[in-house]
């Protein structure tokens, strides 16, 4: 049995249907992420999950038994809230101490799990300061601190990491992986950021308009996407419009428009007139000044329009003969040299037959 | 640069503060200092102040004569009581109403703090002898009851609108978080609104005690000959009996008594109130 499951989830406000026919199940000690764009619905499911919102149509299931009718105060699970919600009136301490106050602890219980948990966070000198006094990647960790006290059998998270500078967002983020896997409480994580999704997630639900698009793990969901929105909202992708050509069991034949034939694969079987978007990572794409180093069966002729040199990698945008626009990136890892090609270099762009995936449209 | 943009911004911040300071340097400090030597000396053979004739015609008799006669501790301690009193069912009555203004959607809301204050827009006395036309017939009037109501009623705005200012600002998320983390409506209030809100419940209270020490005008016309306040001695002393020694002292007494008060519960609050600032 799963330890969340959500049934057939539906919510309406007004004529606006936020979230549509959600069906999904979350397991014991899993991190969970909801990854969508603004207005997705993943927010308004984790509010129906902690009990702030009660859905339209369907159920939620904790350990099989339905949350219908709990009241969120009734409801064994925690959340840590964007803006953390952390009580300015009381310290560090208290705030930590009112969920094990809430659930009738003894005194010295509370204590000792408030002393605990402060060292696991790392806040044991911060007991008697007041939020106020705290910095904000502090604040972060007494309201996770707060929301994991009480050991809950689940852990909801808000864009948790949103109001963090970049730099203490990732250093949070591998303390949020730590943290989780030391505690083993299940996380269901909402959030709008693809790297925030890929780099804590066990499994991720992509959603858009309500609907969830794609339910994997991350490196399946980068590199099989199922469909051209989730291609395009998980990490960066070039989208090529073709048709199919020739499908044998695993060879597939395309044609774009601009670019004439591509050479792929897929298990598939698919239909000859077929119409998608051949969808390609730019890091699996070269980029290469002659044309005799570009020894793949997919080789097209362009010319560099703009580059982005971020030290470690550059962004291409190279503009193909057909007029299409491919995107690759390339490691500068050869010694002494800074970037390969300039603006306006003459270059061959090519990528191996099983490189990118064929999306149906 | 930073030096001449220093000078020029303590320049700014004198010229901001000196029309204030002198208001309440000429018509607040000044007149205090009158009171307070007015308290020291002679009452004039017709009433007032006899001529002042040196510092040595200085004494404290008026206080001696008050500090020998225990009903003039009696009423500043039944004034004070009246005050607590009046300052409780303030409380009470506007917490509830300030909790829905505050909680009621954001474009409704001016319109009911319009309302709250819409009393002023017409005279005290008037609204006070409507009072007189109401308590009449049901047999209520000139009694300690109608006092209160009356005091109840003038003040019940300067209650509501700091509780008002501070419930507006609580964010909702923080009950959330309360309720998410297992507490129930009752306990949501007690651990949460009702501490955040103490900084607006201080306020209040102040707006609501100190005005009701000093008020004369609703005892007067609602009140019994034993339901005389404070500030009913004061005036009667001024305009009644014409003895401004007696009535200085009075005031000055009254006035020491409040500025004591204001002075523990700035240190309580300083004390309990940790966090709030964040609020208010």
């Amino acid at each position: 049995m799963s330890l969340l499951e959500l049934r057939n989830l539906t919510r309406r406000f007004g004529s606006l249907e936020a979230v549509k026919d959600v069906s999904l199940a979350i397991e014991a000690g899993e991190f969970f992420t909801l990854l969508g764009p603004s207005g997705c619905g993943k927010t308004t499911i984790l509010r129906m999950i902690a009990g702030f919102d009660a859905p339209d149509g369907g159920e939620i299931l904790l350990d099989g038994i339905s949350l219908a009718g709990v009241p969120p105060e009734k409801r064994p699970l925690h959340t840590v809230f964007q803006s953390y919600a952390l009580f300015p009136h009381m310290t560090v301490a208290g705030n930590i101490a009112f969920p094990l106050e809430m659930s009738g602890k003894s005194a010295p219980e509370i204590r000792r799990r408030v002393g605990e948990t402060l060292e696991l966070v790392h806040l044991a000198d911060k007991a008697a300061s007041f939020p106020h006094e705290l910095s904000g990647g502090q604040k972060q960790r007494v309201a996770l601190a707060r929301g994991l006290v009480n050991q809950p059998r689940l852990l909801l998270l808000d864009e948790p990491l949103g109001a963090l500078d970049a730099k203490l967002r990732v250093e949070m983020q591998s303390e949020l992986i730590a943290l989780q896997r030391e505690v083993g409480i299940g996380f269901v994580f909402v959030t709008h950021s693809q790297q925030e999704a890929l780099a804590l997630s066990h499994r991720i639900a992509v959603m858009r308009d309500g609907r969830v698009e794609q339910c994997d793990e991350p490196d399946t969901l980068y590199t099989q996407p199922a469909n051209r929105f989730v291609a395009d909202f998980v990490g960066r992708i070039n989208l090529v419009e073709v048709e199919v050509t020739a499908s044998s069991k695993v060879l597939l034949g395309l044609r774009s428009p601009c670019l004439g034939e591509i050479a792929a694969t897929d298990p598939r079987p698919l239909a000859v007139g077929e119409r998608g978007v051949f969808a390609l990572r730019p890091e699996l794409i070269r980029v290469h000044g002659h044309k005799e180093s570009a020894d793949l069966k997919n080789r097209f002729q362009g010319r560099v329009r703009e580059l982005l040199y971020l030290g470690d990698v550059t962004h291409y945008r190279v503009e193909l003969e057909g007029g299409q626009r491919i995107e690759a990136l390339m490691p500068n890892a050869a010694p002494g040299r800074a970037k390969f090609h300039e603006i306006g270099d003459a270059v061959w762009v090519c990528w191996r037959h099983d490189a990118g995936v064929f999306l149906r449209d | 640069m930073t030096e001449r943009r220093g000078v020029s911004g303590d320049r700014v911040k004198w010229a901001v503060m000196l029309p204030p300071s002198l208001f309440l340097l000429v018509f607040f400090l000044l007149p205090g200092l009158i009171v307070v030597l007015a308290s020291l000396r002679e009452t004039g053979e017709f009433g007032g102040l006899a001529p002042l004739a040196g510092v040595a015609s200085l004494n404290a008799e008026a206080y001696r004569f008050l500090a020998g006669d225990l009903i003039y501790a009696e009423i500043l301690l039944r004034s004070f009581a009246v005050a607590a009193l009046t300052t409780l069912l303030c409380l009470l009555l506007a917490y509830p109403l300030a909790w829905l203004i505050a909680r009621s959607p954001k474009q409704r809301r001016d319109l009911l703090v319009l309302l709250v204050i819409l009393p002023f827009a017409s005279n005290f006395l008037v609204r006070i002898y409507a009072w007189i036309m109401i308590l009449g017939p049901a047999g209520l009037l000139y009694t300690p009851s109608a006092v209160i109501a009356g005091l109840v009623y003038v003040h019940l705005p300067f209650m509501i609108l700091p509780l008002y200012t501070n419930l507006e600002k609580h964010d909702p998320a923080l009950l959330e978080a309360a309720q998410d983390l297992g507490a129930n409506a009752w306990t949501r209030f007690w651990r949460v609104t009702f501490p955040l809100s103490l900084p607006g419940i201080f306020s209040g209270a102040a707006l609501v005690f100190i005005p009701v020490l000093g008020m004369f005008a609703v005892p007067e016309l609602l009140g019994g000959t034993g339901d005389i306040l404070i500030g009913n001695l004061i005036k009667g002393q001024f305009l009644d009996n014409r003895d401004w020694p007696l009535g200085s002292a009075l005031s000055i007494v009254l006035t020491a008594c409040v500025l004591l008060l204001a002075a523990l519960a700035a240190w309580a609050a300083k004390r309990g109130l940790h966090g709030t600032e964040a609020i208010t």
